[in-house]
């Protein structure tokens, strides 16, 4: 029988999904997956963690309870860092170790760190020491890891053209009606694409018949460019992005306003929030910070998103007169 | 050019020293009050961490005194203190307060931008003079480490209450009167013999250690006095992270790459195999060095949201299972009350006095029987 991987679909799931898929299929590994994220899995999640902890940590300790009993191995890798001088954040550095805390009866957890802060080295090595887990064969491994990053390269290509990650991965195609307006939509991937955590936000929005520019359909390269522009190196990787997206969309007026979803109980985006916030308002661009915990009511958030492109249609509306 | 810095239980002292030293104009920040508070609540984003705030409400205070340059430190993540410098310049900028912000930092590691930042701020002194100033600070900060240590062993001690408390008091308006690491180093030793001859009763003791997030934990504003509290409740408390500690380990011996974390890492492994920024990997180790070193008990401090310190506290309920070692974990936020505070405090107390009569008894069972 085939090894059963389980991946939750949490965190970096909405980054990395193609390549873990690949990789470990490649290895002869079957993929299961937690269900999509549900009220179980939540209040699972939540009575879990300690209660300070943000939305999307306790999100994923659902995910590990809906999976656990179902699957061999738990692929929880410790990404402390994907790019040079770069960090995700303080509790990705130590996922695994919360989750073996406070999760009982788990099967055999992949926990390979992977940490390219100082050199890329470090990621060859988790590949290695994951692989392993499931085959002693080293080439195979490699050339799986070959293949994953093949997949990751096109998935990213993907959203550069437009389509968010469950659109990428399940072949879905670049919307090819003319909207009127477009937003971007801003915030960790775990938050925007989340459809439950973030009350569906995406197809509510194209529902109106308005598009939106998440920052990752935006070219690595232009978030490059204007990330060298901080006065201080920003030191998380989302953060950066999510900083330089906002600056990137208003410049380039790609957009009429932006909205930037936020997790209660979020350390980075408590500052990163309030920076951008600063910066999108004093070049007069309209911006909305929405909050989500485990509290919020779908009818809050509806009501302030719908007021917000109202406003959004309305100031465009007169602009053309 | 009159300088300020925020402000963080005594560090000022060892600051207000440094600075003296090398000829720069100080002005100390007023200690923190709810006013320090309110204006850091006020201005600061609201879900940002606890020290973030006050830090702003330190800087209000002091540029309403008149100061115009603020001295801060610095870092490259992971957690935000990395990042503090940069939202409070552009929240003070907004505000319209004129002002320079000196981070000391390093960037890339590098220890001679660092030296060279100080010596800007000085009006180009020389590097040598730098670091001479630094080692002399460096020596400051170890004696009022030592004098507040101390402190914490008389005050449960102390047969006249309140002794040390008001010597602590005491020392703290003199410092004001006088300047740079001799003279300062000077007071602190004389006030070091007179605590040595408070008066106190060889009492067997209960011994809690604090560990946590760096400012919760020297702070005594946000933790409203947590040592003071316990010592009066006949309890000897030690802080794991204290100003000499950080300043010796993370400024000083990281920058020469001789910090050696090994103690720490092997203590904190089977539970948290990582550093995550912060003190958290501190916090799990030093849960696990207290117990080795017999302390009845140990809490943890963090501000609300903490990033580094949600990851301790999500993995010490285990440590404390394991190791038999009572925990409890207070998270502070500008809303924490004084009254509630006390009571977890004194129940905690309560617990680990049981725990250790309980122990006691045991043992004398086992004797007797023996
Ligand atoms: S980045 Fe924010 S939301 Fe994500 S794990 Fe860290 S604190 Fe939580
Ligand atoms: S250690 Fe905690 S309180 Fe201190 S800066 Fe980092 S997140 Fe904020």
């Amino acid at each position: 029988m085939k090894p059963r991987v389980g991946i939750p679909r949490a965190l970096l799931y909405y980054n990395y999904y193609p390549m873990w898929k690949e990789f470990f299929e490649r290895l002869g590994a079957e993929i299961v997956l937690s269900e999509l994220t549900n009220k179980k899995i939540l209040d699972d999640g939540v009575n879990c963690s300690v209660d300070d902890a943000c939305l999307p940590i306790k999100l994923f300790h659902g995910h590990v309870i809906d999976l656990k009993d179902r699957v061999d191995f738990l692929f929880i890798p410790r990404l402390i860092s994907v790019q040079r001088s770069e960090y995700i954040c303080p509790k990705f550095c130590g996922l695994p170790d919360m989750v073996v805390s406070l999760v009982n009866d788990l099967p055999t957890v992949i926990d390979v760190t992977v940490n390219m802060r100082n050199n890329n080295s470090s990621l060859r090595k988790a590949v290695l020491d994951a692989g392993r887990y499931i085959t002693g064969d080293v080439v195979r491994i490699y050339s799986a890891y070959k293949s994953s990053l093949q997949k990751l390269h096109e998935f990213q290509r993907k959203m550069e053209e437009g389509l968010t990650p469950l659109e990428a991965m399940h072949g879905g195609k670049p919307s090819s009606f003319k909207e009127g307006i477009k937003i971007g939509l801003i915030g960790h991937p775990y938050n925007i694409y989340d459809n439950y955590a973030s009350m569906d936000i995406i197809r509510k929005i194209r529902g109106r018949g308005i598009g939106i520019i998440t920052q990752d359909m935006i070219r690595e390269s232009e978030i490059d460019r204007i990330a060298k522009t901080f006065p201080k190196a920003m030191f998380w990787s989302f953060g950066k992005k999510i900083m330089a997206a906002s600056e990137y969309l208003i410049d380039e007026k790609k957009v009429e306003g932006i909205i930037y979803m936020v997790a209660f109980g979020c350390g980075l985006d408590a500052l990163v929030g309030d920076l951008v916030e600063r910066r999108v308002r004093k070049k007069g661009v309209p911006f909305c910070l929405i909050t989500i915990d485990e509290h919020t009511g779908e009818a809050g958030i509806d009501t302030r998103v719908e007021a917000f492109l109202d406003m959004l249609e309305w100031r465009n509306a007169s602009k053309c007169w | 050019m009159l300088v300020t810095f925020p402000h963080m239980g005594s560090a000022y002292v060892t600051l207000k020293a440094l600075l003296e030293d090398l000829g720069v104009d100080v002005l100390v920040p007023p200690p923190c009050t709810k006013r320090t508070l309110e204006l850091g609540t006020k201005y600061a984003p609201e879900l940002a961490c606890l020290p973030l705030k006050i830090n702003i409400g330190n800087y209000i205070e002091s540029l309403e005194k008149g100061a115009d340059t603020i001295v801060m430190a610095g870092g490259c993540g992971p957690c935000r203190f990395g990042y503090y410098a940069e939202v409070q310049r552009e929240i003070l900028k907004d505000l319209g307060y004129r002002f320079e912000m000196v981070v000391l930092e390093r960037p890339q590691g590098n220890v001679r931008d660092f030296i060279d930042r100080i010596s800007l701020l000085t009006g180009g002194k020389s590097i040598f003079r730098v670091i001479s100033a630094i080692k002399r600070a460096t020596g400051v900060s170890i004696e009022m480490d030592n004098l507040e240590r101390l402190g914490w062993e008389v005050r449960p001690r102390e047969i006249k209450k309140g002794s040390a408390s008001s010597l602590m008091k005491s020392f703290h308006s003199e410092v004001h009167g006088v300047k740079g690491t001799r003279e300062i180093n000077s007071l602190i030793r004389d006030y070091r013999r007179r605590m040595e001859q408070v008066e106190t009763a060889d009492e067997d003791i209960l011994k809690i250690g604090i560990v946590g997030e760096i400012y919760t934990v020297i702070e005594p504003f946000v933790s409203i006095g947590i040592a003071e509290k316990l010592g009066d409740l006949g309890v000897e408390v030690d802080k794991s992270i204290t100003l000499s500690y950080w300043i010796v380990n993370h400024l000083i011996k990281e920058a020469l790459h001789m910090h050696d974390k090994r103690e720490i890492e092997e203590a904190a492994k089977p539970y948290l195999k990582n550093f995550v920024g912060g003190h958290g990997q501190e916090s799990i180790a030093n849960t696990v060095i207290y117990k080795k070193k017999c302390y009845d008990g140990v809490i943890q401090l963090l501000p609300f949201t903490c990033m580094p310190e949600i990851v301790a506290q999500s993995i010490l309920p285990r440590v404390s299972h394991d190791h038999d070692i009572p925990a409890m974990t207070l998270v502070l936020d500008e809303m924490t009350g004084e009254a509630g505070y006390l009571t977890r405090l004194e129940a905690f107390v309560d617990l680990i006095k049981r725990k250790k009569e309980m122990a006691r008894d045991h043992e004398k069972k086992l004797l007797s029987r023996g």
